[in-house]
């Protein structure tokens, strides 16, 4: 299979608190993966540190290894910039910027130094393919914050899209979104996989069998399981996966 | 006690309490109100076009004060200029690029306790500093520098809270789209801050506008129009001080309070009117 993400022995600490002991995973080029588990599970952590996002926090400290396309995301002669644009993040509130719509989308492309058409353009394009584009067409210039949840939320991906990345990761991106939101997110993120790396925290089970393509289950800072979608959800070989997902606890 | 005997004695402290506050906020808008009127009210008849273009002559008692609302300015704006830099600089060194630690307390020590130094031993300062030693004579510049130095805290304080008011997320999202450190606090950080550090800076101005003890002595109180940063100036406040406890003319020196009202009133507008245009867009 052809990964775009490997990730071996890897620990993180903050601290001295140790919340990832130890992890292997593979994750596949182009389809969604899941990374389930109950809070505290150390999935937050998992996924900022794809991007390096977990630099930011002091006392962070990782161990072990993160490749994208082969090559350690954390070797001295990466850009962290460039690699966070490669891997775009959706955090689990909508966090839009405090500016207008426009400008939220427009801000990734705008540190790149584009001309005028172009980012206009990109943003154009990425408001489309976020499903938001017939929404907000009428309303670019007014504030991002006036957007319903949902609206924002896909505001944030299609901010995310707008730098072409090649790996996004949405952490629990529909926590605080109603069913209907919930249903267009996922709509957009089974269309995005044909040409995204799609790594989901997702918000519950159901929403994991409904998207995924293959799943990890982690607990606790260990990786419990890791399969195909139709394996992992159907037939679990661990107690603790089969509990979690049937939801005994969680 | 029934349940409605106890709803209604929590029904009466409600009120007291409402009451209470109610008149709180009233007795301290009332106090302030009082104030301008009395000071408008006196000054205002002595305002007039003649009041604000004139040199004031015989000593202050006939003439206009232009020289000294021109001292006022420029004093003020030196102030402001020389201290708004390093302020905010020092406000977002402590606030985003170091940890709490040892050296972040120091700064905050040192900032407080300059807050807490009365105005007259900053006068003594820049006598000392600016006027004698670097030779600067009694000047605006020298004025400028030394209230630069007694609002510099406040700067650094208020700007400090702006900036950790900005919610962290908006940082970890512009870092996420490829921003460098400097990039987010330039185009997210800055923008979001500023309508607190811009309040800081008005009670800054006003804090300038107002002092005495502190420019007497170092920017002097002559009545001449100051023609360049060396000049020695009176500012209004000084003017007003001068006027009033000499016993020159108490019409000139209320016309002068009010007018020193309505600058400081003037300035907030202003500033307010900046800001807001500043961040309308999208927000």
């Amino acid at each position: 299979m052809d990964y775009k993400i490997k990730i071996e022995a890897f620990k993180f600490f903050y601290g001295r608190e140790q919340v990832i002991n130890g992890i292997d995973l593979n994750i596949p080029k182009n389809g969604i993966f899941s990374l389930l588990g109950p809070a505290k599970s150390g999935i937050t952590t998992m996924l900022r540190a794809v991007n390096r996002l977990s630099d930011i926090v002091p006392g962070a400290r990782m161990e072990g290894s993160i490749l994208l396309d082969g090559k350690n995301i954390n070797d001295a002669d990466v850009n962290v910039a460039e690699l966070r644009r490669r891997v775009g993040i959706v955090f689990d509130v909508p966090a839009p910027l405090p500016m207008s719509v426009y400008e939220n989308v427009a801000f990734g492309p705008k540190l790149l130094k584009k001309g005028k058409a172009e980012i206009r353009a990109l943003v154009e394009e990425s408001l489309q393919t976020a499903a938001l584009w017939d929404d907000v067409k009428d309303r670019l210039n007014t504030p991002a914050q006036s957007l319903s949840g949902g609206q924002q939320q896909r505001l944030c991906i299609a901010r995310v899209l707008a730098l072409k990345p090649e790996v996004i990761l949405l952490d629990r991106p529909c926590s605080g979104l109603d069913p209907i939101s919930t249903a267009k997110i996922e709509e957009s993120l089974i269309q995005l996989k044909e040409l995204y790396t799609i790594v989901i925290a997702p918000h519950n089970v159901q929403q994991a069998v409904r998207i995924s393509d293959r799943a990890a289950f982690m607990l606790s800072g260990d990786l419990i399981e890791e399969g195909a979608n139709t394996e992992i959800f159907s037939n679990p070989v661990h107690k603790r996966t089969s509990d979690y997902i049937t939801g005994r606890f969680g | 006690m029934g349940l409605n005997a106890k709803n209604k004695k929590a029904r009466s402290k409600e009120r007291a309490a409402k009451i209470l506050i109610w008149s709180a906020a009233v007795s301290v808008m009332a106090v302030l109100f009082f104030i301008v009127v009395y000071i408008l009210v006196k000054g205002l008849p002595v305002v007039s076009i003649g009041f604000l273009t004139e040199i004031p002559s015989n000593m202050g008692r006939s003439g206009g004060i232009s020289s000294t609302i021109v001292g006022t300015v420029l004093i003020t704006l030196v102030a402001v200029a020389i201290a708004a830099p390093f302020g905010i600089g020092t406000a977002f060194y402590l606030a985003e690029y170091t940890r709490e630690s040892i050296v972040t307390r120091i700064i905050r020590f040192c900032a407080e306790s300059l807050a807490g130094i009365p105005s007259i031993v900053y006068g003594l300062f820049g006598f000392i500093f600016f006027v004698i030693y670097l030779g600067f004579g009694y000047s605006v510049l020298s004025g400028g520098l030394t209230l630069a130095f007694m609002i510099l805290p406040t700067i650094i304080r208020t700007s400090e809270e702006a900036i950790k008011t900005v919610p962290n997320i908006y940082r970890e999202v512009s870092m996420s789209l490829g921003a460098s450190k400097w990039q987010t606090i330039y185009k997210v950080v800055f923008p979001s801050a500023l309508r607190g550090i811009a309040n800081g800076i008005v009670l800054s101005i006003g804090r300038s506008i107002a002092e005495t003890a502190a420019v007497i002595y170092t920017a002097g109180s002559v009545l001449r129009m100051p023609s360049s940063m060396f000049s020695s100036s009176r500012t209004m406040a000084v003017h007003f001080f001068i006027l009033a406890s000499e016993g020159i003319s108490m019409e000139n020196a209320f016309g002068t309070a009010a007018l020193l009202v309505i600058l400081i009133f003037f300035i907030n507008v202003v500033v307010n009117m900046l800001v807001n245009r500043f961040i309308a867009k999208g927000r």
